[in-house]
């Protein structure tokens, strides 16, 4: 560290008198307007050499930015601070660069998408419009979604709230490491090796026909270790005094768990439970191989094809024509609503219910 | 309220967060109630019944895989082709998954390349950097991210990023060309490089969620040692929170790794895939595992489709050890610094 | 209590839930006939509809995906309880389906193969499977080159175009058929399919057959050449070849439109032939048919000499069990079969970019469509 004395060399900081101890800083508006300069000349650049993707222009800007404001840093405050300077820049353009793609995905969506969302779009099947007219609608992927989604929280919530119980409240040895270590990796199963081992079993096999069930189970084997995982992290939190209260008052264990400990934790099962829907509603690999997908509303998931959301994009994006186009990115904007919707209510129900953990 | 007396109440465990084991044996195996009894059997089956499906699906794949690679007349590994119909060679079957391998390696090891380092910036700006109040609505954003399904950014980046993506393949093209990797031919830029773009942006939320959480966990006395020692704040974060979180940032981008090997649908919607391998990364061809799969699988007859699954168990595997090693490096990880907290 | 009162509020939420979601099921509608821009012909009385009703599954082919399309539009309006989901999973897909029993009938741009009529036999119950040409097409072969307004090829040229041996647009064999045209430098991008597909399969047989020197490799369903740019689906290779300067593709004539203009071929006669609609009936008419008993399947002359026939032409067929199909759906299965082959559902198909089939072949078809059982 520099403990010289600093004279005041003309840099704007100096005038509020520096202290003998401190070194010279750039003053705070600085890198806002490095920023404000930097975009400026990033995008006169752009125009000049009339470079016509817009990423273009945002990465000359940004690199702009960090080589101006270490420049400058290290000039007048030393390297160390220039040093610093540079990671801060780095760090926020990181982050911006994350935020480009999810602000681009949702604005191109909502513009694309808008086009042909409406009532009638979210009320009608697709019936016997051909792909390449306009009209049609996704009421009967919906359906099916839902009902597929459904089921699959059928089956694999009890298990995995079952299972979590039993790693938590139970779990010890050989067998509780064994299950821990394979929800683990169950939960990097690709979705397709799960849509694969139910169509080679359930369809190819056992000889069932395709349906939203033969969907709906693959779905529960890619969500069963979301909700053991989600379970297991709340009853953790639940603290040990309520079970000592009640066991302690002659409950028995079980009544305990199903009468104490669950209802206190049920707020962060909730929302756990919420997350995994919002994760397999959107996955469209098993359900392409699995449920065979229909233009008409099918209500029944036991009997025969049905529609799927995911699905649904999927087919319209590979009609390749413009009313598909439109129709796939509506479609993706229902999906994205929905699982967003699904989001903030499961957030909010973390919120609301939150486990007082007693500390 | 009654206390009822004939039940001895159970000795409360000073400290620990879960019932000890001795308290264990007492209530589970001790337990003469048939409710507890029965409540016991049932999460002890749904436990084994999570175990019995994964073995199931292994042991299944497996199965099929074995039908399939007895006829196989290629080796399996190194062949480059994948004819399990046997159209160019007189109905015997030939197939391999080499070009499989290498399209997806390739296209992981660009996600990974350029996720780990913004995601880690990311992490960085969440824990270290953003003010307090901006923190939970950045790591909220972040996690919108992740929900986004994998068809919609199939869309987005086969509609709007592909594209957009021409002039700067060209521009690699003008100056890194000579290295072969970054060598284009022109046409639609549905390359390796696409998939890694878009499977980078997929898997961002999924390191930046874990080594968040590490660089959290780094304990507040190193730090504070750190800035009383007049550290700057990147120092302070190369010092301290940086070696802390190594392994975490490790096992995060395993885990990132996991994700990527597995992507389907993204991947089948943005290539353009042959069966070949390129050491262009930016031409078109190639393909991955589940891509191949997605692509082929309605198409294959029976054996077909088993020489497929066979392709699937290889990606079972590996997914199956690189999420099992991300696991073991975190809870190696949670253990020790338990310690500190 | 308060957990108690917890637990009745999630339960009450939950019953909210359900419920809403039972409204929902009650106010959808598979009614989209406003918007349909009146594409319906008044054919729907003729229809008979005996006994159809339920789901029908059928896959296949997507190069008859739009005829199915517009068929399926008039059908439903006659018979109203059906549901007709046919599924464009290409030619492969469907014969695989149909042979494990799951689909009603297959679509295919190929006939059978003697394997696959033995192995049909097992879910034809001891009879078998036989095709019944029912869409014919030209597979135009759609490019995009800017400038160029009509272009002239020949077999070899397209062998060479889509086995790399031709690089660019100006390359000589190409300036050769094209006196006048004036061609770029710019590289050729070949794009094939990289789904298995009876379109690749019935252009790669025409490669072989019209230029066997040209073109080294086993015609089939899967792309056998190395190199070449891909996409799925017919849709997806048109979708390509607009996107992209310089491409080259081949597709059934129904996706060649929006911008992707086709090629002229040079066969044996003397003036270049447009791939259309007539010219594709003129190469179906000169098929021979090749199929055993009550299998129609066709064998096209890929090296026509007469005037105006597109010889990259491809026939659909429907496939079916002769006998033995599954009794839950053949009555629905031959209500449809019976409409798209009777005089409206055929009239239908030239609105649509395809060739109808000629009628001595059609004639044989409704009469086998009669006898299935």
């Amino acid at each position: 560290m520099s403990i010289t004395t600093v004279k005041p060399t003309g840099t704007p900081g100096g005038k509020s008198g520096p202290s003998e101890l401190q070194g010279a800083r750039l003053p705070r508006w600085s890198p806002y307007v490095i920023a404000v300069g930097s975009l400026a000349v990033g995008c006169g650049i752009g125009l000049a050499a009339g470079l016509d993707s817009r990423m273009q222009w945002g990465l000359i800007a940004a690199i702009l930015f960090v080589a101006v404001s270490y420049g400058l840093s290290a000039t007048v405050e030393g390297t160390r601070q220039a040093k610093d300077r540079l990671a801060t820049s780095v760090v926020w353009v990181m982050f911006l660069l994350a935020v480009v793609p999810l602000a681009s995905l949702i604005y191109e969506t909502v513009k694309r998408g808008s086009k042909v969302f409406d009532g009638y779009f979210l009320s009608h099947s697709m019936g016997v419009v051909a792909d390449d007219e306009a009209g049609g609608g996704i009421y009967h992927a919906i359906i099916g979604t839902l009902e597929q989604v459904g089921l699959a929280c059928l089956i694999a919530v009890p298990i995995g709230l079952l299972t979590a119980i039993y790693l938590v409240e139970y779990g010890r040895g050989k067998l509780a490491k064994a299950v821990t270590f394979f929800v683990d990796v169950m939960t990097g199963i690709p979705s397709i090796v799960a849509g694969l081992f139910v169509l080679s079993f359930w369809i190819l096999i056992l000889g069932f026909d395709f349906s939203g069930w033969a969907g709906a189970m693959a779905l529960s084997i890619l969500m069963m270790p979301v909700v053991v995982r989600s379970t297991e992290e709340m009853l953790k939190l639940v603290p040990n005094e309520l079970r000592e209260a009640s066991l302690a008052l002659g409950v028995p264990k079980w009544r305990t768990i199903l009468k104490v400990v669950l209802p206190t934790a049920i707020g962060g099962i909730t929302t756990g439970v919420m997350l995994a829907v919002a994760r397999i509603a959107g996955e469209t690999a098993p359900v392409l191989l699995l449920v065979w997908t229909t233009p008409f509303i099918n209500t029944n998931p036991f009997d025969g094809a049905q529609g799927s959301l995911p699905l649904y994009i999927y087919q319209q994006y590979q009609s390749g024509n413009q009313a598909g186009y439109d129709r796939a990115w509506a479609a993706a904007l229902a999906l994205i609503a929905f699982i967003m919707i699904l989001n903030l209510v499961a957030r909010g129900v973390a919120r609301w219910k939150a486990p007082k953990t007693g500390r | 309220m009654d206390i009822p007396t004939d039940t001895p109440p159970t000795p409360a465990p000073a400290d620990d967060a879960r019932p000890t084991t001795t308290e264990q044996k007492r209530t589970a195996r001790g337990a003469t109630r048939p409710g507890d009894r029965i409540f016991l059997g049932l999460s002890r089956g749904s436990g084994i019944a999570l175990l019995a499906i994964m073995a199931a699906v292994a042991a299944f794949l497996a199965y099929r895989s074995s039908v399939a690679l007895a006829d196989n007349t290629g080796n399996f590994f190194t062949t480059f082709e994948w004819d399990p119909a046997g159209i160019s060679s007189d109905g015997k079957p030939v197939f391999g998954i080499a070009v499989l391998v290498f399209g997806t390696i390739v296209s992981s090891i660009i996600a990974l390349v350029i996720a780990v380092p913004v995601a880690i910036g990311i992490a960085l700006f969440i824990s270290h950097y953003a003010p307090r109040q901006l923190a939970t609505p950045i790591a909220f954003v972040i996690d919108l991210l992740a929900a986004v399904p994998s068809i919609v950014y199939g869309l987005w980046g086969a509609i709007v990023v592909a594209p957009n993506l021409t002039g700067l393949y060209s521009w690699l093209d003008d100056y890194f060309g000579w290295t072969g990797i970054f060598e284009y031919e022109g046409g639609a830029p549905r390359s390796l490089m696409t998939v890694g773009i878009l499977l980078a942006i997929m898997i961002l939320p999924i390191i930046t969620n874990v080594s968040r959480e590490v660089f959290l966990q780094v304990p507040k006395m190193h730090e504070e040692a750190a800035i009383a020692l007049g550290a700057t704040r990147w120092e302070v974060i190369r010092m301290s929170v940086l070696p802390f979180g190594r392994s975490g940032i490790i096992s995060a981008s395993m885990l990132g790794l996991g994700r990527a090997l597995g992507e389907t649908i993204a991947v089948a919607t943005v290539l353009s895939p042959a069966f070949l391998i390129k050491a262009s990364v930016l031409d078109y061809g190639g393909g991955t595992f589940a891509q191949n799969i997605a692509s082929k699988f309605s198409e294959a007859d029976e054996y077909g489709r088993d020489a497929l699954i066979a392709s699937g168990l290889v990606l079972f595997v590996i997914t199956l050890l690189v999420n099992g090693a991300a696991r073991m490096i975190i809870a190696r990880r949670k253990e020790y610094s338990g310690a500190n907290a | 209590m308060k957990l108690q009162r917890m637990n009745r509020r999630a339960l009450t939420l939950g019953a909210l839930a359900v419920s809403g979601a039972l409204a929902l099921t009650a106010c959808g509608s598979d009614d989209t006939g406003d918007k349909d821009g009146g594409k319906k012909s008044n054919a729907a009385s003729k229809i008979s509809c005996d006994g159809a009703k339920g789901q029908l599954m059928a896959s296949g082919s997507s190069a008859q995906k739009n005829a199915i399309d517009a068929w399926v539009a008039n059908y439903r309006s006659a018979c109203n309880d059906v549901q007709l989901n046919y599924k464009p999973d290409g030619s492969g897909a469907g014969i695989t389906a149909f042979l494990q029993g799951q689909t009603a009938f297959a679509g295919s741009d190929s006939a059978l193969k003697p394997e696959e009529i033995e192995k049909s036999k097992k879910v034809c119950k001891s009879s078998q499977a036989i095709d019944l040409p029912m869409v014919g097409g030209p597979i135009a072969v759609g490019y995009n080159v800017p400038g160029v307004d009509s272009l002239v090829l020949d077999a070899k040229t397209l062998a060479d175009i889509f086995n790399d041996k031709i690089k660019t647009w100006d390359d000589k064999a190409i300036a050769k058929l094209n006196p006048d045209a004036k061609l770029p430098g710019t590289k050729i991008q070949a794009f094939h399919r990289s789904d298995e597909s009876g379109t690749t399969d019935n252009f790669t047989k025409y490669l072989k057959g019209a230029a066997p020197a040209a073109w080294p490799h086993e015609p089939g369903k899967s792309w056998e050449a190395k190199g070449g740019q891909s996409a799925q689906g017919s849709s997806g290779v048109a979708q390509q070849v607009k996107q992209t300067a310089g491409a080259i593709s081949y597709m059934e004539l129904s996706y060649a439109k929006e911008g992707i203009k086709t090629v002229d071929l040079k066969t044996g006669a003397k003036e270049p032939v447009k791939a259309t609609v007539d010219n594709a009936s003129k190469a179906i008419s000169e098929a021979k048919s090749v199929g055993k008993g009550k299998d129609l399947a066709l064998e096209l002359n890929y090296k026509p000499t007469a005037e105006g026939a597109y010889p990259i032409t491809l026939v659909t067929y429907e496939i079916v069990c002769e006998k033995g199909n599954k009794a839950d759906t053949l009555a629905t299965t031959k209500s449809f079969l019976t409409y798209i082959a009777s005089e409206d559902g055929q009239a239908v198909l030239k609105d649509e970019a395809y060739a109808p089939i000629p009628t001595e072949i059609n004639a044989k078809v409704r009469e086998t469509i009669k006898g299935l059982s």
